[in-house]
């Protein structure tokens, strides 16, 4: 007995007295939800992923969607998606792939904490009237100065400084490769970064060469793959990122299939069209941490210890212990990916279930790092489920110097979270490669959206830090007293190092 | 073209590195490094078409890493990962290497006269006209080419070595070429990669490279050319194409 056809998603309908049957649900819906037919638009409603293409583009709002129509015999345990999976993998004996982040409903603790305002004691600060210093510089710092004073009186500092990317908001864009996400959108994301301050990742995809006019805001990454690297990638780079690991999938590669391998993307990652594109589980020339630092040092060698070298790590049960190896490796800043990272294709067995917040991850990072006296040998940048500018905040509170977003400057240029980047047909034009879908993203047009997310971020996080009297960043990072627990448990509040409500 | 010569004894491999730049940059055609005891990097990054440097030594790991252009030639054996990510130019090892030799590397030559350790060619990759190749004269450990997504390794198996004797090779191989001297048994072979004998056109695409090889070395030719050689490559060029859903 077959399974059959499981119950709807999504069910679609037109209104048909809105409807003036203009086809631009037909021609915007990558998914094949509509079709004409003579004068009436049919609809497979089995297609919908919700990605409201067609809704944004209605000019009658004429088209609802109804998310689970038909419901499951409900049942605490055996929920819809645990069910769907176990028809999926009954069919094809397969591991299932989907995109975004971590999809879950995991306790957020973010949504656990509360921020500090002043009262009365200690008047807050006026970010209108009073400067407001959110520039943070990222990379070593020296544990200790030696200056020399002349006889004339000047002073000369001797210590010879390591290079540090100066950001002037704590906010940056993560890395999401061309191949996972489309040239348009990563050229808007640059141009967004540029005019910010601030800077992007290009991820493991090589940077294609519409990019190099960004290139003083962009971070290189290597990863497992080398794809797309080599000496002219490495000496473009403001810094250059080593990523050992991602939060939405700790512990494998990455597999870019050959569907998405069109000509400009294997241009860019140097290799050949339609090949798949894979990124092996560990990088091959590091198999303990000492190799590691043989790699921190050969990228620092090549570019003549011109450039700042990250290293971007999972979150995972003992990130604190590798994070402080990873401040040895002559790093200049440790990124720390939290499990609801996202990712254009994860097997959602890893993307759901493998990794810790990174709530919990940086601030035992920073302790740890604190505790052995190496927290100013390494910048702590915090990457995974930033959604919103209180999220900075409290991440800076437990200890990260500055942010990544991903999914948050994706949503900026129209992306609804519908979950299936993985399968390269995105209405929106961002994580997919073919042209008729990625030119309907406007560089310009969407680099001025990101543009207003992070200064509209960058408000808010000067409006929350005067109202805590405080007028630099440096004085909110690390600043546990700043937060507050709201029913997170006792354990938790210790890793955190946050007192509860009303302590 | 005088020929610079550097002394790096008990020089470490940063005022090394600077060195051999500086004199790039002057114009140095043919620059020789003596007594070079496991600095790493050496020539790391470094650009200079028709450069050719000569270490007198045994350098450490990394040796022309991300190179783009020169030829280095190590009259002594090579530590872990010679030709790591190297872009362009060439390595001759008077030598054995370590693992990882040629680890993703996207152009250029090695060479290695003897064996090489773990792993080698690991992920080589190939992009139009940019194919590395790695010629080993000995014998080469386990997981040879694994993960390649292009490019040529050649194992000669010289001096009565066999040319592995280990399972893995070719484990993950999407792409590129593993040409053997000799017969590979089946149970070498990696997740993924299958054999078959060298046909006529694939002998003559070897052939000069053969050759190079050999007068790098020194070496005659003549036998190697005439023995059958075994090419293994991979099943697809989408080995996990059918995993997900």
């Amino acid at each position: 007995m077959s399974i059959g056809s499981i119950p709807l998603r999504y069910k679609v309908s037109i209104d048909p007295e809105q409807c003036m049957l203009c086809g631009r649900c037909v021609d915007n819906c990558s998914y094949g939800v509509y079709r004409m037919e003579g004068d009436k638009i049919r609809i497979n409603s089995r297609n919908c992923v919700a990605c409201h293409r067609c809704t944004a583009f209605c000019p009658r709002d004429a088209i609802s969607i109804h998310e689970k129509p038909t419901d499951y015999r409900s049942h605490p345990v055996w929920t819809r998606k645990i069910r769907e999976n176990i028809f999926n993998q009954a069919k094809t004996g397969k591991i299932i792939l989907a995109g975004m982040g971590n999809a879950l409903p995991w306790p957020m603790i973010f949504d656990r904490l509360v921020l500090d305002a002043c009262q009365v004691t200690n008047p807050s600060i006026d970010p209108l009237r009073e400067p407001m210093e959110l520039r943070t510089y990222l990379g070593k710092k020296p544990a200790s100065l030696t200056l020399l004073e002349s006889k004339k009186g000047d002073v000369e500092l001797l210590t010879k400084l390591t290079p540090n990317l100066q950001i002037e908001t704590p906010i940056m864009i993560g890395h999401m490769s061309y191949g996972a996400i489309s040239l348009p959108a990563q050229q808007a994301l640059a141009r967004a970064v540029s005019r910010t301050g601030t800077f992007m990742g290009t991820g493991e995809g090589g940077l294609h060469e519409s990019l190099y006019p960004y290139q003083k805001n962009i971070i290189v990454q290597v990863a497992s793959g080398r794809f797309g690297v080599d000496i002219n990638y490495l000496e473009r780079g403001a810094a250059i990122e080593i990523k050992i690991g991602q939060g939405a999938k700790p512990g494998i590669g990455g597999h870019l299939p050959g569907e998405k391998i069109c000509a400009d993307v294997a241009c860019t990652r140097m290799i050949p069209e339609g090949s798949d594109a894979i990124s092996p589980t560990p990088h091959h020339d590091i198999y303990s941490i000492e190799d590691l630092k043989q790699l921190v040092r050969s990228l620092k060698e090549a570019t003549e210890w011109k450039k700042p070298v990250f290293v971007k790590i999972a979150a995972v049960h003992n990130v604190a212990a590798i994070a402080a190896g990873v401040a040895r490796s002559s790093a200049d800043a440790v990124v720390i990916d939290g499990f609801r990272g996202g990712t254009g294709a994860a097997p959602v067995v890893f993307r759901d279930h493998v990794g810790i917040p990174i709530e919990a991850a940086i601030a035992s990072v920073d302790a740890k790092l604190r505790s052995q006296g190496i927290r100013n040998e390494v910048s702590v940048i915090a990457s995974g489920g930033i959604r919103q500018s209180a999220d900075v905040a409290k991440i800076i509170c437990l200890g990260a110097d500055a942010v990544y977003i991903g999914t948050a400057a994706l949503v900026a240029m129209g992306c609804r979270v519908c979950g299936t980047c993985n399968r390269g047909v995105c209405a929106w034009g961002i994580a997919t490669q073919k042209p008729e879908l990625t030119q309907r993203l406007d560089p310009e047009t969407n680099a001025v959206q990101v543009e207003n997310l992070i200064h509209g971020w960058t408000l808010e996080l000067a409006e929350l830090m005067g109202a805590a009297g405080i007028n630099s960043i440096e004085s909110l990072r690390g600043n546990r007293d700043r937060l507050r627990g709201y029913m997170l448990d006792e354990g938790l509040l210790n890793v955190l190092d946050v007192k509860t409500i009303g302590a | 073209m005088s020929t610079v010569t550097i002394d790096a004894k008990n020089l470490h491999y940063t005022p090394l590195n600077q060195r051999i730049r500086q004199e790039v940059e002057k114009g140095a055609k043919e620059i020789v490094i003596n007594n070079v005891l496991g600095q790493r990097f050496i020539g790391d990054g470094l650009r200079g078409d028709g450069v050719t440097i000569t270490v007198n030594g045994v350098p450490g790991g990394d040796l022309a890493m991300f190179m783009s252009g020169p030829t280095i030639i190590v009259h002594g054996n090579a530590d872990h990962a010679p030709g790591n990510t190297m872009d362009k130019g060439m390595v001759v090892i008077h030598g054995s290497a370590g693992d990882a030799v040629a680890h993703s590397m996207g152009g250029g030559r090695i060479y290695v006269r003897d064996n090489i350790g773990y792993r080698g060619g690991i992920h080589m990759k190939r992009y139009l006209e940019k194919r590395p190749v790695l010629v080993v004269g000995g014998s080469a450990r386990a997981f040879l080419g694994e993960s390649m997504a292009g490019g040529i390794i050649i194992v000669l198996g010289l001096n009565g070595a066999r040319p592995f004797a280990e399972q893995g090779v070719g484990s993950g191989i999407h792409g590129g070429e593993i040409f053997v001297r000799g017969p590979v048994d089946d149970l070498c072979l990696g997740n993924g990669s299958r054999q078959a004998p060298v046909t006529d056109e694939q002998k003559e695409m070897i052939r000069p490279i053969i050759e190079d090889f050999a007068r790098s070395f020194g070496i005659d030719p003549a036998s190697l050319l005439a023995s059958e050689y075994t090419r293994i490559a991979a099943t697809s060029a989408r080995p996990f194409a059918s995993k997900y859903t």
